[in-house]
């Protein structure tokens, strides 16, 4: 790739922040019913979106470098794999703010209780070793094979968050089978390249 | 209304009929001693204006019906909709039912006396039009005020004479597909036509109301025009729209939303908060529209509180008494 990772890498840094610059910018100009009567349910959808089209960037990493032969395509993984943790945070931060007044009882018996919350809670809990993990001190201190193993838990968070847009719809799955079908693409791609006896992928 | 406090509003609150009957009587005796308008011409104007103060003689009260909480502003009311007819966003419907053909309609209403196919204007004259302002609670845990326009269903039911072995009462809606985007979308999950019920007692309850508009007016489409069903006391769901079949039956219809999915829709989708949805709490609900801005809208609108029976207990309470409304959502 011609552009240096010097100018793309906060070019992309930036975009990634789009959404939620988006978010300030609306609450600071545009009108109260910008994101219709619901908004509160708006944002919180919007940031949902925003996690699970993160995962399945990050998800894509791997299969453009073995598509594309752009190897340094993976120094922008941790990045994207980043923006979905912190996606998946404002999510759960406006679950909790907005459908549960912070009460933690309330969010407990929810999360213990609604299937859809509770795989939704697990996607973004397992997400949280994997951010703490993500910097190169912590892949040496782990080893390299290992924190592979350990960062294959994204596949994990995709299928859970998936499943949690599913069971969240009454009956307009659309749009998560959308996701699920890409998910199901990138998840086959590793399979397929397995399968072909491929070297280890990352 | 969303920069204050949460106001669950306990049963104990809400109005007593009697109260309102008494402030009726009061208003007639002050048109009679003033000579102003008579009763019937005072009363529908009331609505479009604020929800009066307790005390305020003065100011016209509402009708009896009128629940005294700020109304949910005309555009939240008429671009945020659930009608899988026309999409499944909610802002589909208002964007696509613009056209939709609502005259000429008619009715056909079996089961009863004379069964026919009724000009829709006909089948209305049997009741009075009149503007109310009802609760409404979607299944879905958000929440309205909103004056609707139109008619008490009883007044209709009991001029159509129901058969002596009707227990209950179908609406179909219309199926038009060339009409209708979410009729021809093979995600939207639901069979066409929406049918909804209700037992024939539901049905008769005070409450229960055709409504053919909101704030006022007739229309907008999207919220069911030329003609819909509104229960308070019941999840917004049961509010089939663009009705064109009435039936009279002994036997519970089975609705479209019992059809999709029998363990998460009941027959009688009464407002409880204490039986919840298999996938989600019904305890709270949140409140739209009114905010002045997007902040507040977002930061300044906690969940509150949902009522039993939507806070309409003391009309409809009496209805399911002794039924496990656990079995019976």
């Amino acid at each position: 790739m011609s552009v240096p990772i010097r100018i793309l890498k906060p070019l992309l840094f930036l975009l990634c922040l789009g959404p939620v610059g988006y978010l300030v910018y609306a609450v600071a100009f545009l009108p109260a019913d910008a994101f219709g009567a619901n908004p509160q349910s708006a944002v919180t959808d919007m940031m949902g979106d925003w996690t699970l089209r993160f995962v399945l960037i990050t998800l894509a990493v791997t299969p453009l470098r073995k598509i594309t032969g752009w190897n340094s395509a993976v120094r922008y993984r941790r990045m994207f794999g980043l923006f979905a943790f912190f996606y998946s945070f404002l999510h759960f931060l406006t679950y909790v703010w907005f459908t549960e007044n912070f009460v933690v009882s309330d969010i407990v018996a929810d999360v213990v209780k609604r299937p859809f919350i509770t795989v939704g809670f697990l996607a973004f809990v397992l997400m949280i070793p994997l951010a703490i993990t993500s910097t190169k001190k912590w892949i040496s201190r782990i080893g390299g094979k290992r924190w592979q193993r350990l960062h294959q838990a994204i596949y994990i968070t995709g299928i859970l968050g998936v499943i949690h847009y599913i069971w969240r719809v009454k009956s307009d799955i659309e749009r998560p089978l959308i996701y699920a079908l890409l998910l199901a693409l990138l998840l086959g791609f590793r399979l397929w390249h397995k399968l072909r006896r491929a070297p280890v992928l990352r | 209304m969303l920069i204050k406090k949460s106001n669950d509003i306990p049963s104990s609150e809400i109005t007593d009929e009697s109260v309102w009957n008494n402030r009726r009587e009061f208003l007639k005796r002050l048109s009679a001693v003033t000579g102003a308008a008579a009763i019937g011409s005072v009363l529908p104007a009331c609505v479009s204006a604020e929800p009066a103060p307790q005390a305020a003689a003065a100011k016209p009260a509402s009708g009896k019906f009128d629940v005294d909480e700020p109304k949910t502003p005309e555009k939240d009311v008429t671009n945020f909709n659930n009608y899988y007819e026309f999409g499944q966003g909610k802002d589909e419907p208002g964007l696509n039912a613009g056209k939709f053909k609502t005259a000429p309609w008619t009715v056909r209403v079996d089961g009863v006396k004379k069964p026919a196919t009724y000009a829709l204007d006909d089948l209305l004259k049997l009741s009075t039009l009149e503007d109310r302002v009802y609760r409404m609670r979607c299944v879905e845990g958000w929440s309205m005020v909103i004056p609707w326009h139109g008619y008490a269903l009883a007044d209709i039911i009991k001029k159509l004479e129901p058969v002596p072995s009707a227990k209950f009462v179908e609406f179909r809606s219309i199926v038009a597909p060339d009409q209708m985007p979410g009729q021809r979308d093979p995600f939207i999950g639901l069979k066409w036509p929406y049918i909804e019920g209700l037992r024939l007692d539901e049905a008769m309850n005070p409450l229960a109301f055709f409504a053919v508009g909101v704030y006022g007016h007739k229309g907008p489409n999207q919220n069911g025009a030329p003609v819909r069903l509104v229960t308070p006391w019941k999840y917004g769901f049961k509010g089939v729209k663009a009705i064109t079949t009435i039936r009279f039956v002994e036997r519970a219809p089975r609705s479209t939303w019992m059809d999709q999915a029998p363990s998460e829709y009941g027959f009688y989708a009464n407002v409880n908060p204490n039986v919840d949805h298999p996938r989600w709490s019904q305890a709270t609900e949140k409140r739209l529209g009114g905010a002045t801005s997007l902040f507040g809208a977002l930061l300044a609108n906690p969940q509150r509180k949902t009522l039993m029976f939507n806070g309409y207990s003391d009309q409809v309470a009496s209805m399911y008494a002794g039924m496990d409304l656990k079995a019976n959502y």
